[in-house]
């Protein structure tokens, strides 16, 4: 009997033994799931940021030609104390056509000059008569000027140029040319302050990210401004005021709901009711802001009611059985303790609308705009519209501008992000 | 029709007292020994409680004197809790709760439409189970009741009113040197005894404690119950408890709630003693529990 007992004891403990080893095992396999499925997240994001930092680091400096401009008072028929309007009258697209042709006689026929001429921006002109205007002392000199290089040049001189470089679209004559400038030492990559000082340009070489950077600020700050005094207000009046029937049930779904629409439904919504209900201008910072708002709303609201939910009904009892009224319970109890998790209720809202491109497409946000906006009633396109707008451009040039508005876009992004950790680190209580 | 438990109650009827107590006549009980007085701080006439259709609170008729401490005890979910919170109207912040019959404060009917519930809560204040100061600074505790009720003119006076607060409260010593500080950084026994500093800062009339002492260690309890017989000098003080004892020690009359109802209302030491009523000598003798 005893030797029984002792072999139903032993066989017991092989067996939880054995069951053992099975579930170490089973903890081992799911500890290597998560790692597998952090280091495949970690690898995507690695790739992703490689690439986009690779691809738009180009973008960040611009190759500039270095020439001998000589400003002549008999071509231009102009001297230092020529007024204003006397210099803008001078055509000085000729001016620096013949400037080239006389450096380069061997362009003789008509398509190698007009090749010649293609080797620099062709905004040139324009920026030698501002330089006339700014500084008329210039007349009657030669002096070094940093001509802008095209598009198709810049790629040219990046990616390798060489006697049998085949990058880009430039001709053997165009080449040969820049192949010689090179080699006097006369091409060079510089900063490009212009991609942050200037707006959209059907030329790459002169396109810049200022107008979508201000346009997006502009839509982040209408969306903020009346998101998250809306936001708050619903959440506490849901949590804290509203009587709890059918008709708060119904809000409550619709708002859960309206959370995962699409967003180009709130762009269609946008359109008909702000633009041609109420007849406000298209492609505005201002409407735009509207649209996000609606989208951002029900973001905020749910997470400021979650974090207004977290708030323990002690504090709210004490308050109340001090005599506070429930506005006096809110204000200076609930909402203090409430504030930081609304505030992250707010960026991941904010975070969201600063990317969305499709409601802002469908209100006209998506046009070609060449002035940087100066007010939220002023055409403007945004950062992740522009970053659309680009990639759809043929210029290859194009393919890095559009990297490096996304860089951009991410370093507002993580700007925003660190603002709003600050901002809830010192709101929040220390005990 | 008028039927007493008082007489001939069987261990069994208790068991399943809920079901009689619920399809027969709730109204159909008489609580024994005294609970009316003559000129009471609070008079409490047929009170039903409901919480949506069940029943908490069966046809309560109780007085509460002036300066006097009340203890109400009785096993769990015997509504004694809820028969508290009807006394300052906090059962109005729960939606399903609905309190009829008649409350009077100083002859006042506190469920009045004139009556502003704000302003009852000021005279009627309330302590809870748990400890629960503010989030804020201690000196922010005790001051707030006198802010929302613009009781001070000067920043002079509400120093000299929560000091005078504290003081009362035995917690001055304690805590002078760092009134600054985070109230949450206290002891659970300083929670407490702050939390009624900061009831009687707005110097109510009564004061209702539900289960003071029940999150606190003995020392800490018998501070608190020292506290609340020094406070009974100035104050009406009614105090649900747990604990018998506490109650025999801190209270001069001592209410027993049995499934909703008030059994039996009598003198402390006569309840502990010589209980009339055979459900409330069960429970003080830990048979109901």
């Amino acid at each position: 009997m005893k030797n029984m007992s002792d072999q139903i004891e032993s066989g017991l403990a092989e067996r939880r033994a054995l069951h053992l080893q099975k579930r170490r095992s089973a903890e081992a396999r799911f500890k290597w799931y998560g790692r597998i499925a952090v280091s495949f997240g970690m690898v995507c994001v690695l790739f992703l940021f490689t690439d986009i930092i690779s691809k738009g680091a180009g973008a960040f400096t611009q190759t500039y030609i270095n020439m001998d401009i000589t400003f002549d008072e008999q071509v231009l028929g102009l001297n230092r104390f020529s007024t204003l309007e006397e210099i803008k009258a001078v055509s000085f697209g000729s001016f620096f056509k013949k400037q080239l042709r006389a450096k380069y006689p061997q362009a003789t026929s008509r398509k190698q000059k007009s090749q010649l001429y293609a080797i620099f921006s062709s905004d040139m002109p324009l920026i030698l008569r501002n330089m006339v205007i700014a500084k008329p002392a210039l007349m009657g000199t030669t002096s070094s000027v940093s001509l802008i290089a095209d598009d198709d040049t810049d790629v040219y001189y990046k990616h390798g140029y060489g006697a049998d470089s085949n990058i880009g679209r430039l001709s053997q004559f165009q080449k040969s040319i820049v192949n010689a400038l090179a080699s006097e030492g006369r091409v060079e990559k510089r900063f490009n302050a212009m991609f942050f000082t200037s707006s959209d340009s059907r030329e790459p070489e002169l396109a810049g990210i200022k107008g979508a950077l201000v346009g997006s600020l502009l839509t982040l700050m209408v969306t903020l401004l009346l998101s998250f005094p809306i936001a708050v207000a619903t959440a506490i009046y849901l949590e804290e005021f509203a009587p709890s029937n059918k008709f708060t049930d119904f809000i409550e779904v619709n708002i859960n709901n309206l959370a995962a629409v699409p967003s180009v439904i709130f762009g269609l919504l946008g359109l008909a009711v702000f633009i041609n209900f109420f007849g406000l201008p298209r492609s505005v910072p201002l409407v735009g802001g509207f649209v996000l708002t609606l989208m951002t709303l029900p973001t905020i609201i749910i997470s400021s009611r979650a974090s207004i939910k977290a708030v323990p009904p002690s504090i709210r009892e004490a308050a109340m059985g001090m005599g506070a009224s429930k506005v006096q319970t809110v204000l200076h109890h609930v909402l203090p303790l409430a504030m930081p998790g609304m505030l992250t209720g707010t960026i991941i809202g904010m975070a969201q609308a600063l990317g969305e491109t499709a409601p802002l497409l469908m209100i006209g946000m998506v046009a070609f705009i060449v002035d940087v906006p100066a007010g939220v009633g002023d055409s403007a396109t945004v950062l992740p519209v522009q970053i659309f707008l680009w990639s759809d451009s043929p210029e290859r040039a194009f393919v890095e501008k559009t990297s490096a508005a996304i860089m951009v876009l991410l370093a507002f992004l993580i700007f925003m992000n660190s603002a709003a950790v600050w901002l809830r680190k010192k709101l929040e209580r220390r005990w | 029709m008028n039927m007493k438990i008082t007489q001939d109650i069987s261990v069994g009827s208790i068991v399943h007292g809920d079901q009689a107590g619920s399809d027969t006549n709730p109204d159909s009980y008489v609580t024994v020994g005294s609970p009316l007085m003559e000129d009471p701080k609070m008079r409490v006439r047929s009170v039903d409680v409901f919480y949506a259709k069940k029943q908490a609170i069966f046809d309560v008729n109780f007085d509460i004197g002036r300066n006097e401490v009340v203890s109400m005890i009785g096993p769990s979910g015997c509504g004694k809790s809820t028969f508290l919170r009807c006394l300052n109207r906090m059962n109005d912040t729960i939606d399903i709760c609905k309190v009829s019959g008649e409350l009077l404060l100083d002859g006042e009917d506190i469920y009045s439409k004139q009556i502003d519930v704000v302003e009852l809560r000021a005279r009627v204040g309330m302590v809870f189970q748990k400890p629960n100061p503010f989030p804020k600074s201690i000196y922010e505790n005790v001051a707030y009741g006198a802010r929302i009720h613009g009781l001070t003119d000067n920043s002079v006076q509400l120093d000299e009113l929560v000091e005078q607060s504290l003081i009362r409260c035995g917690l001055w010593d304690e805590v002078k040197d760092r009134l600054s500080e985070p109230a949450t950084g206290l002891s659970g026994g300083q929670q407490q005894r702050l939390c009624i500093a900061r009831a009687i800062a707005v110097n109510p009339e009564v004061i209702l404690m539900d289960e003071p002492c029940s999150a606190l260690d003995p020392i800490a309890t018998a501070t608190v119950e020292e506290l609340i017989s020094e406070l009974s000098k100035n104050f009406t003080i009614a105090i649900v408890t747990h604990s018998m004892q506490q109650a025999a020690r801190v209270s001069q009359r001592t209410a027993y709630f049995h499934l909703g109802k008030l059994i039996e209302v009598n003198d402390t030491a006569q309840v502990f003693t010589n209980p009339t009523h055979k459900l409330t000598e069960e429970y003080i003798t830990g048979r109901i529990g």
